[in-house]
């Protein structure tokens, strides 16, 4: 918020001024009341592993974190770029392999991958889409330096807070948006279901039919799934509700089974059919596969989409961005070591202080190590792990993140984010112009997972 | 509508409508042992039978004291049916079929939920009693006002008002019929004080002790008690007004859907007879055989329902 000579960043100055009027317990209050608004509305989200704690509120802080008008643009294009790349790497991973042929790709890190389905290879979805919902994983390091951590091609989560968080402010605050010009993210759930809608198989007629699939009430995301039905005004469905019937995916309802066109599903890919992937899954519907690759079913996302968002996949972004755009990248990737590689791994063991090792499927900043937070003891420990199985790893040098403010206990405190904008992917590509900020709450942690003590902020892009 | 949102709505309304009839008959058992100097157990046993948990009751308790049945009606998650274990599976319920429920009825049950879980983490003092009742009876209040206040007048509606129904009446029933035998006429010829307390217990156990008054002259007569609590289409908690409601709500699915189930026909057979059928006739027939078969009739209307719209857990 703040410039290195004390004035506040442009952005910020309205916003800036406003704060330096507050009362500071009103602000206190006003915090404490947002808490409220969020348990009684029940916007929870369980932990795993912690059965007493099933139902757990993500810290809202209340200061937003602000983008400029042209900042933003800069951004949304390189995300346009990005997201237009990955569809186009998918396409061509399940049909010609192109990239592999190019030689810019090893054949063994697609074809060995966990996440490549062969299920998919020979198929295209309806409308040449496999990622319609997309949730980039940005860090800022400076002014208009923006890094990629994670693409978030198979179901990114957390669009909820975005909507939830803004909602509280404009409850809260209403008199902030009549001073700041700031660009709503309101319609992202009717987007979303034009979005869907229009994707819908090529047989059908009339007006699609959507549902939104979900594991069920224990999953840790179901508040946000029954949110997204909600708002667009569709079926919440479990696996358990749908049925595949004269190769029609129906689901059972009070007049009888019906059909269903587009299924956007918060349900792993090993999930999906116990016919075609894990068969103990008790969330999937036996048989959708065969559906979907008959044309009859819309799956959002597609299937094998997870190869795309792949950690080790990632390494080979801006490549993958040149070979499909024919354009240099223009957001960047945090540079990368894959541990697969011998001398990448003797550079990661020796610095191993001063990087990030994740592991290649990991999420939810589960498994990681922070090097320069860890104790000399935590590094060792993990250098064995890392020496045992080093495919399994990628390193990264820790960015020195820029900081927005948040309220503390004595004020306003800085502390390290990142920016997780929403991209609608259709026959055009939408961004929302905003998305999810989640903050590392704790002094000093680079860490912003909310299963780890992560936060969020409402994040205004600014008209300009 | 998906047959298990239809069923998690039935039994979202079941529940919440179960929670405030164990909060009343709380209620109405707590008067008793107020207004009788020799209050015994005996009342509790009434209390806990009109709850339909006598024998849960005994799996779980060595002895009868009011202490304990109260704790069991209003805080033991072994009870199915207490304060506290209908007010979180109706929670529960909602939570599922969220997506169904306009933001303010979701948030006042989940309010309700949020509430009652505090004040019910410890066993209740008498002396608190009467705050803990009031509080129950608000919160339902306030699910219900939000309800009526924002919900489409849709299939999501009419199910929910049928669990509702379903449930109400067979709890009015069930009250009548626990305590049948103080309104038989041989034992009202005279009117004990003894009598009067007991008919005034019925009348809190739906809340009519006041609106009888305005209905009936002030004497409590044991046939007016039961036809108002049976025939009377203005009192809320009657059976004849349950199937009233019922009778409609399945009747707006019917035009809806174009098509009738063997609950419509149940439905309004039994609405048919509470109408027809005169307090005197019945009491002639036998109250309890009466009440017995009305709450066979209702567990069945309950499955045709469930039939009918294909619901599934």
């Amino acid at each position: 918020m703040i410039n290195a000579d004390s004035s506040p960043r442009q952005p910020y100055s309205t916003y800036h001024q406003w704060y330096a009027s507050q009362d500071r317990n009103r602000l206190i209050a006003k915090s404490k009341e947002a808490e409220k608004i969020f348990r009684k509305t029940g916007i929870t989200f369980a932990v795993y592993g912690h059965a007493d704690s099933s139902e757990k509120l993500i810290p809202f802080d209340l200061i937003p974190r602000i983008i400029s008008g042209r900042e933003w643009r800069r951004l949304a294009q390189g995300i346009e770029q990005r997201v237009i790349a990955l569809n186009a790497f998918l396409d061509d991973i399940y049909h010609k392999q192109e990239i592999i042929r190019a030689g810019r790709i090893p054949r063994e890190l697609i074809e060995r991958n966990d996440a490549f389905l062969p299920q998919m290879i020979g198929f295209r979805p309806p409308g040449g889409v496999y990622t319609h919902i997309v949730g980039t994983d940005i860090v800022r390091t400076g002014e208009d330096q923006y890094y990629v951590l994670e693409d978030n091609a198979r179901t990114p989560s957390g669009v909820s807070y975005m909507l939830e968080n803004r909602e509280t402010m404009m409850q809260m605050f209403p008199e902030l948006f009549h001073q700041n010009r700031v660009r709503p993210v309101e319609n992202y759930p009717n987007l979303l279901r034009q979005s869907l809608a229009s994707l819908a198989p090529a047989g059908c007629n009339g007006k699609p039919r959507v549902a939104v699939l979900t594991p069920g009430i224990y999953n840790s995301a179901f508040y946000e799934h029954a949110f997204l039905a909600d708002m667009m005004g569709v079926e919440l469905v479990e696996g358990s509700d749908l049925r595949v019937i004269d190769g029609r995916v129906k689901m059972r309802t009070t007049r009888g089974y019906e059909a269903i066109d587009v299924l956007y599903r918060r349900v792993d890919d090993d999930f999906l059919d116990p016919l075609t992937f894990r068969p103990d899954s008790a969330l999937g519907i036996p048989g959708i596969m065969d559906v979907y690759r008959a044309g009859n079913i819309t799956i959002a996302n597609a299937p094998g989409t997870g190869i795309a968002d792949d950690k080790a996949i990632y390494s080979y972004m801006p490549e993958i961005v040149e070979f499909y755009t024919g354009r240099k990248p223009l957001l960047e990737n945090v540079p990368t070591w894959r541990c697969s590689e011998p001398k990448s791994l003797a550079y990661v063991l020796e610095h191993l202080a001063e990087l990030v090792v994740k592991e290649v499927h990991g999420s939810g900043g589960y498994g990681m190590l922070v090097g320069p937070t860890a104790t000399k003891k935590e590094c060792a420990a993990f250098a064995e792990k890392l020496k045992s199985r080093p495919g399994n790893y990628i390193a990264q040098p820790t960015l020195s993140l820029s900081t927005v403010p948040i309220m503390v206990n004595k004020g306003i405190a800085p502390r390290h984010v990142d920016l997780r904008p929403y991209v609608l992917v259709s026959d055009k590509v939408q961004i929302i112009p905003g998305g999810l900020t989640r903050v590392a709450l704790k002094e000093g942690s680079l860490v912003v997972n909310s299963s780890q003590g992560g936060g969020t902020k409402d994040t205004w892009v600014l008209e300009d | 509508m998906l047959g298990r949102t239809a069923n998690g709505l039935y039994w979202m309304f079941r529940y919440i409508e179960r929670a405030e009839n164990s909060a009343r008959l709380i209620d109405a058992g707590l008067r008793m042992s107020l207004t009788r100097s020799e209050a015994t157990e005996d009342d509790w046993e009434g209390v806990l039978q009109s709850a339909d948990v006598r024998e849960l009751y005994d799996q779980v308790h060595e002895g009868l004291t009011s202490g304990d049945a109260i704790d069991f009606l209003l805080r033991d998650r072994a009870n199915p049916s207490s304060v506290m274990s209908c007010i979180e599976a109706g929670r529960n319920n909602a939570r599922m079929v969220r997506t169904a429920l306009t933001r303010e009825t979701w948030e006042a049950i989940n309010e309700c939920w949020i509430e009652m879980k505090g004040i019910l983490a410890r066993r209740a003092k008498t002396t608190d009693m009467p705050e803990i009742i009031d509080t129950i009876k608000r919160r339902a209040g306030l699910i219900r006002g939000a309800f009526h206040g924002t919900m489409l007048r849709n299939e999501i509606f009419n199910f929910s008002r049928i669990g509702t129904f379903i449930e109400r009446a067979d709890n009015t029933a069930r009250i009548l019929d626990v305590k049948y035998y103080v309104l038989l006429p041989a034992v009202s010829a005279v009117g004990s004080s003894m009598d009067n307390v007991q008919w005034e217990s019925i009348l809190r156990s739906v809340s009519a002790h006041r609106s009888y008054g305005w209905v009936y002259d002030a004497e409590l007569r044991p046939a007016n008690i039961a036809d108002f609590l049976i025939a009377n289409g203005r009192m809320p908690r009657s059976l004849a007004y349950c199937y009233d409601k019922l009778v409609s709500n399945l009747g707006y699915l019917a035009r809806e859907y174009g098509e009738r189930h063997a609950a419509h026909e149940t439905a309004e057979q039994t609405l048919g007879l509470l109408r027809s059928q005169s307090i005197a006739e019945i009491m002639d027939q036998g109250l309890h055989q009466y009440l017995k078969e009305f709450i066979n009739q209702n567990n069945r209307l309950g499955r045709e329902i469930s039939d009918g719209y294909r619901f599934y857990q």
